[in-house]
């Protein structure tokens, strides 16, 4: 606490856009950016109309006059709950009523709403929001608290320590007084702020902890939440882009004549990523693009097919890579062995496939460039978007709206939706709004596709059966290499992303080697939700149990034995075990499979229940632990889990992006399938109790399942399915 | 010009009468909580109810609902459909909320011609619903929840 500053910015003269950056907690007055922002369309921060006796004690959260508390969240809602998490943090501290609170998106502004964990970078990722919040959150309703506190104080002429608040109510009980937060506000924004804070105890918790409802829920189920897809402004235009038909293509020729017949087509622009037509709405653009007729120069085109890099990736999986951890001898001791065991796992490339498919609205005038989106890097986006306008990253004003899912996609460096309804819009008369919508096919066919990976394992087993030797040979593209996070997450050529979940193997084995070939290729990739171990899980997980097989040890109580100085490993895997009846008889054609893994801090077992019906593999229970820290709120932690487990069945059981000769064979839900109802099987999830910080939850659940269910399979069919999506026969 | 009752208000639109339903509501009505996902009937997110029965607006002309009561999930207001919105609330369903529209739409309709739902009726009635949150698990609970309070209300 006492390294913290914390800055009544309503003292100082406050610039739009001027970079704050502070360790802690910053405090600074809202209405200056709110105001210029007001006017600016729907879903803006600072949307709400703000009288002179509003009190802004910091960045975070504003108080009005009617009791109001509106908090300001840094981060983006994209539907793991980070709204009401943020809400939580600041209305625990500040003792305020659940009901009287309300969330807002941040403006775009690195310099009050970085991303703690991420430098001078606003931005949502990695499971870190709750995370980076937690204190910072906390301390910023504590400091509005104090400064409630001494001004009724004041007001009352009673000593500040006699002065108690809850709920929303301050209270002085010798004198018999009370009041609400809006009655005191203006007089709270006089206050000094507090040089430092002391926040609770975490037994005197009463948000913190509890399944307090979901700030989002109301508006997202009667039709009124704003996502960028329902944006409008007044004389907006809509653009609908057709892309090359594969990577690497460019235009040779366009014949816009059809396209301008149509009705309410206004304009063709080529632009680089292909050729826009813009139009007064979705369909005359979409109509408009149907008409348009193009020639494309493919001479420079991608040409390679899945099957094809699969095959070369086992070519180069012969030769050893860079090396990303070593213990013992590493592979050497493979030499010395001539029992070992060695099974390669590949996954395919994948779509992120939000059911919002990937859109943006702009306007570009002389004061600089607006926009409207749900996104998740907000700062990288205002330095791409800046760099083609020849803009100062501060004149690019992103409005945060609602995501409809992300699962990483809206989290991409080279900002590429972003930067094509730029070059769009600054084609067309200066001011005039612009949306740009992607149909579904557009968004299968556009990249920044999860890489396809080949792991190649191998293992040798010592008299008691426990593996002495593992070698695990990683094989994908890097996500990071070109990006500017190369510098911070590409250490000695090895992308952290390709080798998280498999460089840090929690198993008590004596030689160990993980090493790494990121061969290139021309398709554009991205993280998609819990990245690395996506693909480090499903092999790690299952080969551990082939190994457990091979030794005729229970696949449980070998990663017991493996996990023996693991004790939050070893806490959910017991858990899960013990609450899914792991052991008990299963039936014919049905079996049990579990796995384990870390990630983003965070520990989850799954133990799974499957049955084989004529080849169809059916998930009909998954049973969940997870260790996250402390639960901020349970019952969002328990959604994560189901879903972020939910979005990993697809991938175990159905999804799979593919190239043939350069071109993407799917193009919508018909054939890059997802999971639906039917499929999605039963699933409890249980919390392991803890004191310690909050963790990651967006993610972890995810990379689990696939393993679990492979190891089911094996254990209904005597089946070892190492590809994703599972298939039998 | 086109005729049309969105939830109970008439609106005359000058569309070509191909123009699938859900833009005309999304573009030229300014009614938003109807989403489009897919654009070809696979997913649920534009789901709307013609005279009462649940069509996908991406591949429905608007030209078919001239003449007939469209409903909206601005317009939802039956008690199923509100035992539904309570049901979700109570359960929060909801993470992302794009698809949840259809999904409400989807569920009040099913509720409306089955009063006590089996698990296989919610199957057959919500897997034209892709959710990519995958909160199928709170659906399903939500819609026997809405059920049960439905049923209590009118036994």
């Amino acid at each position: 606490m006492k390294t913290d500053q914390i800055v009544n910015l309503s003292r100082r003269r406050f610039v739009a856009g001027s970079a704050v950056s502070l360790a802690g907690l910053t405090l600074g007055i809202i209405p200056t950016v709110a105001a210029e922002q007001r006017e600016a369309g729907p879903g803006i921060a600072g949307q709400a109309p703000e009288t002179a006796g509003d009190f802004s004690p910091n960045a975070f959260l504003r108080i009005d006059g009617d009791g109001i508390v509106t908090v300001i969240s840094k981060h983006l809602e994209m539907g793991q709950g980070t709204y009401t998490g943020m809400a939580t943090l600041v209305a625990e501290e500040l003792d305020a009523d659940w009901e009287k609170v309300r969330v807002e998106g941040a403006p775009a502004d690195a310099g009050r709403y970085n991303n703690l964990f991420w430098g001078k970078a606003q931005g949502t990722g990695g499971s870190t929001a709750i995370a980076n919040s937690w204190k910072q959150m906390r301390k910023a309703g504590a400091a509005a608290r104090q400064m409630l506190v001494q001004a009724a104080a004041k007001e009352w002429q009673v000593e500040a320590g006699e002065i108690k608040v809850k709920s929303g109510v301050i209270s002085h009980a010798p004198s018999g007084r009370q009041t609400g937060f809006g009655e005191l506000a203006e007089r709270a924004a006089e206050q000094p702020v507090p040089e430092s804070v002391t926040l609770k105890d975490p037994k005197s918790f009463s948000l913190i902890g509890q399944r307090v409802p979901r700030k989002d829920s109301p508006e997202k189920i009667n039709g009124q939440a704003i996502f960028t897809q329902d944006v409008k402004l007044p004389g907006m235009l809509t653009a609908v882009v057709l892309h090359p038909p594969r990577l690497g293509a460019t235009v040779s020729k366009v014949d816009s004549k059809s396209a301008l017949a149509v009705k309410g087509v206004r304009e063709v622009i080529q632009i680089p990523s292909g050729v826009a037509v813009v139009a007064d709405d979705f369909w005359q653009a979409k109509l408009g693009r149907d008409a348009l007729s193009v020639s494309w120069d493919e001479s420079k085109a991608f040409s390679k097919s899945s099957a094809q890099i699969l095959d070369d990736y086992r070519q180069l999986a012969e030769k050893p890579g860079l090396v990303a951890r070593t213990e013992g001898d590493g592979a050497a001791a493979l030499a010395s062995t001539d029992d070992a065991i060695e099974a390669d796992y590949s996954v395919p490339f994948l779509s992120h496939s939000a059911m919002e498919p990937m859109n943006c609205v702009v306007r570009i005038d002389e004061a600089g460039c607006e926009v409207w989106n749900g996104e998740q890097m907000q700062t990288s986006d205002q330095y791409q978007i800046a760099g083609l306008l020849g803009l100062e990253p501060h004149q690019v004003h992103i409005n945060m709206l609602y995501a409809g899912g992300s699962f990483g996609r809206r989290a991409n460096p080279a900002a590429d939706y972003l930067l094509e309804t730029v070059h769009i819009a600054k084609a067309l008369k200066p001011g005039t709004p612009l949306k740009m919508v992607w149909t579904r096919e557009d968004d299968t066919h556009a990249g920044y596709y999860r890489p396809l990976y080949l792991h190649r394992m191998r293992a040798a087993l010592n008299d008691q059966g426990e593996p002495h030797v593992w070698d695990q040979r990683i094989v994908g593209q890097s996500i990071l290499k070109g990006t500017p996070f190369e510098s911070v997450m590409v250490k000695d050529g090895v992308d952290m992303t390709s080798v998280e979940g498999a460089a840090n193997l929690p198993y008590e084995i004596k030689h160990i080697q993980v090493d790494l070939h990121s061969p290139e290729l021309p398709v554009p990739v991205l993280w998609w939700r819990a990245v690395g171990s996506t693909h480090t899980a499903f092999a790690v997980e299952c080969f551990i149990d082939e190994l457990a097989v091979k030794a005729g040890q229970d696949p449980l109580a070998y990663r017991r034995k493996l996990l023996r100085n693991h004790a939050r490993h070893l806490g959910v895997l017991n858990l899960a075990a013990e609450k899914a009846g792991w052991g008990e008889p299963m039936g014919r054609n049905r079996g049990q499979g579990i796995a384990v893994h870390e990630s983003f801090n965070s520990y989850v077992a799954q133990v799974v229940e499957v049955s084989v019906r004529r080849n169809v593999i059916s998930v009909d229970r998954v049973v969940i632990a997870v260790d996250c820290g402390v639960a901020v709120n349970p019952d969002v932690v328990v959604a994560q889990m189901e879903g972020g487990m939910g979005f990993g069945l697809s991938a175990t059981l159905l999804s799979e992006l593919t190239f043939r000769q350069g071109r993407v064979e799917q193009s919508n839900f018909t054939d890059y399938r997802i999971l639906r109802i039917d499929q999605m099987p039963e699933v409890e999830v249980h919390i392991v109790a803890s004191a310690e910080a909050p963790t990651g939850v967006g993610e972890p659940a995810t990379p689990v399942i696939a393993p679990a269910v492979a190891n089911a399979v094996f254990a209904a069919t005597g089946k070892r399915l190492r590809q994703l999506p599972l298939r039998l026969g | 010009m086109l005729n049309l009752s969105i939830n109970g208000k008439r609106h005359a639109l000058d569309l070509d009468p191909q123009t699938p339903l859900l833009w005309a509501i999304r573009d030229h009505v300014g009614l938003t909580g109807t989403k489009y996902s897919c654009g070809i009937a696979q997913c649920g997110s534009c789901t709307v109810y013609l005279d009462g029965a649940p069509v996908r607006a991406c591949i429905t002309p608007v030209s078919d609902a001239v003449g007939k009561q469209v409903t909206t999930i601005e317009g939802l207001s039956s008690p199923a459909g509100q035992a539904v919105q309570a049901a979700w609330r109570e359960l929060e369903v909801v993470q992302c909320g794009y698809c949840q529209s259809g999904q409400i739409m989807s569920a009040a309709s099913l509720l409306q011609r089955i009063r006590k739902p089996t698990d296989a009726d919610i199957d057959q009635a919500m897997q034209g619903n892709l959710c990519r949150c995958a909160t199928y698990a709170r659906i399903r609970q939500a819609i026997k929840v809405a059920a049960d309070k439905l049923n209590g209300v009118q036994s």
